[in-house]
């Protein structure tokens, strides 16, 4: 039974990063459209930043939180701008297909330069260590990552659900033309919302760099599972592919301690399921 | 009328070029690297193998002597079949002779029966099953540089000894982590100790956190890691994290390359026990080749065991080519050659290719450094034991192979 728990506690700690990259990815969707297959190099790429700037600029965990998701995503801004944009109004495999030339790219050249078993980040001082629960030893990092990811889901929740800005994003996805008679500039919005979308990607690179190694792959290995969450949970709903990031790393978990060989592909086993029983995802309306 | 006239010309062309490719003093080589150049394997061997390779040519001076050897490379990207339809288009289209390296124990079996369906000449470094030279041994295969019996026996024996007598196994769920498993528990119980569990996880495991934390639960003394790549690197990583050093458990990385060690980091690493057959800092030999090769790696690597092995073996396949007078393009026969040679090359010492396949050398226990021991970027490795290469390797009475039953 203890051992249960702790199970339950590690798909926790998994669970958040599957919800921060399909929140990001869910936040895409359902305001640009874009099915975003870039977004695991975008994650890679957030957690190379947090290497480069530890280990070329001096610059600590902390403040590569902040900076990381915003170099990333700007990095993704200049990408909507330049690429995305001209894809708007298109069937979604469009989409599809150049951000996932995009992340073979991107992929590519970073492994070109710093090859394919990882560099180390190590944890922050602060957050070394552990704590005995009784039932497990937890790292303080873990527990860290599962709170400030918590929050971090919690806010972009709030942000696009129940405040103006959100109020006018969502209006703008319904209707681009009557929300730009308003004074509101639209192609910008869009731009940021993109730009936001990566960063929250970035930041959950920032934070799985000390658990995993900064690899090239990092993100390719992760991208897959995180695109069953969010069709498991309906595509861009916010909420759902929070719930469903959370549920789907306990399950997954679970799956790890009482049949380990499987904990690869039960994601998709319930995406097949989910599929065949309510097409439109867990949360999601019919379109 | 006309259409038979053609045919017998074309019969015949096609009778010539055979026979002449098959003229004894035929000096022409065609070799492939077939390797993991992208995927978790590609640091250790790769890319890296490739150039292993190309040295091996130059420093063989056959080009001197009238050889003409070319080579490719390819990728298998861990997956059997896309290595067994690039083993196969190599001999039959592009007229490889021998295929190299090879990493991943599932593909490097299915590699194995095209080689020899095809007869060709198959040079095994980057595999680690011991089932290479035992039950699916051919007449075409030498395998180079270590194998699952080879690091079981040298690291599982050392680790037995010092009083680690219960173990519990995280295992890649595939060929080499059964092979490693297996060939682990055998030495774990004829040393009197005991396997209390196990699981196996999926290759290219992000986190092992659950299966740690069973780890953690069985009370093992040690913590045997049957995988190899990036999910030893994961595992050791999170094992630091969990606290289970610090608990009183050991783990024993019962693969581990000197890529792994810098992913790692001494930081983390320092203090773990593992085995190889070759390490760039062991002699005057071994460093005078590491400044070589590392001085063409994009990343200014030096040489990992498997790069290493890649080197050594070609070497070997051209001493036997050369005692030959030419190039027969018959794999069982120059292999059989490369079995009469006693192998002695600068990066492995003096060794033999027993007629199973298997080469042996010294196997050396290595220890790695503290951060504040390594005075150089790739110093990470202490010396702290030579198994002989007559013990190191499956002994020939207890190999299963068909071949040594004549």
């Amino acid at each position: 039974m203890q051992a249960l728990y702790a199970q339950l506690l590690v798909g926790l700690i998994n669970g958040s990063f599957y919800a921060l990259l399909s929140l990001g990815l869910a936040v895409i969707f359902g305001m640009l459209n874009i099915i975003n297959f870039a977004h695991g190099a975008l994650y890679m790429m957030g957690a190379f930043v947090a290497y480069f700037l530890l280990n070329l600029g001096g610059i600590n965990y902390w403040w590569a939180l902040l900076i990381a998701p915003v170099i990333v995503g700007i990095f993704g801004m200049i990408l909507e701008r330049t690429m995305l944009q001209w894809l708007a109004g298109l069937d979604h495999l469009y989409g599809l297909l150049l951000t996932f030339g995009i992340a073979l790219i991107v992929q590519g050249v970073f492994q070109n330069y710093f090859g394919s078993s990882g560099l180390p980040y190590s944890i922050p001082d602060q957050l070394k260590g552990g704590v005995n629960l009784g039932f497990m030893f937890l790292p303080i990092y873990r527990g860290w990552v599962v709170i400030f990811s918590l929050v971090v889901c919690l806010a972009t929740w709030f942000l696009i659900e129940k405040t103006q800005l959100g109020a006018y994003l969502r209006a703008a996805t319904e209707n681009p033309t009557l929300v730009r008679a308003f004074g509101i500039n639209v192609p910008r919005m869009i731009t940021l919302t993109y730009g936001l979308g990566v960063g929250l990607a970035a930041l959950a690179g920032v934070l799985s760099a000390p658990i995993n190694q900064v690899r090239p792959l990092m993100g390719a290995d992760l991208i897959i599972v995180v695109f069953a969450v969010v069709v498991i949970g309906g595509m861009g709903s916010i909420m759902g592919s929070i719930i469903t990031g959370f549920a789907l790393g306990v399950i997954e978990g679970l799956t790890k301690y009482f049949y380990p060989e499987a904990s690869n592909t039960v994601v998709f086993v319930l995406m097949v399921v989910v599929l065949l029983v309510k097409p439109t995802g867990l949360t999601g309306r019919a379109a | 009328m006309r259409n038979t006239i053609s045919a017998l010309l074309l019969g015949t062309a096609m009778v010539l070029s055979v026979a002449g490719v098959a003229s004894a003093d035929d000096k022409t080589v065609k070799i492939g690297v077939l390797s993991d150049q992208s995927g978790l394997y590609a640091d250790l061997a790769g890319p890296g193998s490739t150039l292993a390779a190309q040295m091996a040519i130059e420093d063989s001076g056959l080009k001197a002597k009238g050889w003409t050897i070319d080579l490719i490379s390819g990728d298998h990207q861990n997956k059997p079949d896309i290595g067994t339809t690039i083993a196969r288009q190599w001999f039959d289209v592009d007229k490889v002779d021998t295929i190299v390296d090879v990493p991943n124990s599932g593909v490097a079996l299915a590699v194995n029966n095209v080689v020899k369906e095809k007869n060709g000449v198959y040079i095994n470094s980057g595999a680690a099953t011991s089932d290479l030279t035992n039950a699916q041994c051919t007449p075409n295969t030498v395998h180079w540089t270590y194998d699952t019996y080879m690091l079981a026996h040298a690291t599982g024996q050392a680790l037995v000894k010092a009083g680690g007598d219960t173990w519990f196994f995280l295992t890649a769920d595939y060929a080499f982590g059964a092979a490693l498993e297996r060939d682990t528990t055998a030495v774990i119980t004829a040393n009197g100790g005991k396997v209390v569990g196990g699981v196996k996880h999926p290759l290219n495991t992000a986190d092992f956190s659950s299966f740690l934390l069973q780890a953690q639960a069985s009370k093992a003394k040690i913590i045997g890691l049957a995988n190899a790549g990036g999910d030893t690197t994961n595992s050791i990583k999170q094992a630091a994290e969990f606290g289970i050093v610090k608990g009183g458990q050991k783990l024993a990385a019962l693969l581990l390359f000197l890529t792994d060690v810098k992913a790692i980091g001494l930081e983390t690493a320092q203090g773990l026990n593992f085995t190889e057959t070759f390490y760039w800092d062991l002699n005057d030999n071994t460093r005078a080749f590491s400044k070589r090769f590392s001085e063409r790696m994009k990343n200014s690597a030096p040489p990992t065991m498997v790069q290493a092995g890649v080197y050594a073996g070609l070497l070997h396949y051209f001493k036997a080519l050369e005692a030959l007078g030419g190039n027969p393009h018959d794999g069982a026969k120059v292999v059989a050659k490369m079995k009469t040679i006693p192998t002695d090359d600068p990066l492995f010492g003096k060794g033999e290719v027993e007629a199973n396949g298997r080469v042996t050398h010294d196997a050396y226990l290595f220890e790695v450094k503290k951060p504040s021991e390594s005075k150089g970027p790739w110093d990470f490795y202490k010396l702290v034991g030579t198994v002989p290469g007559n013990q190191a390797f499956t002994p020939l009475d207890k190999s299963a192979c068909a071949l040594l039953k004549k």
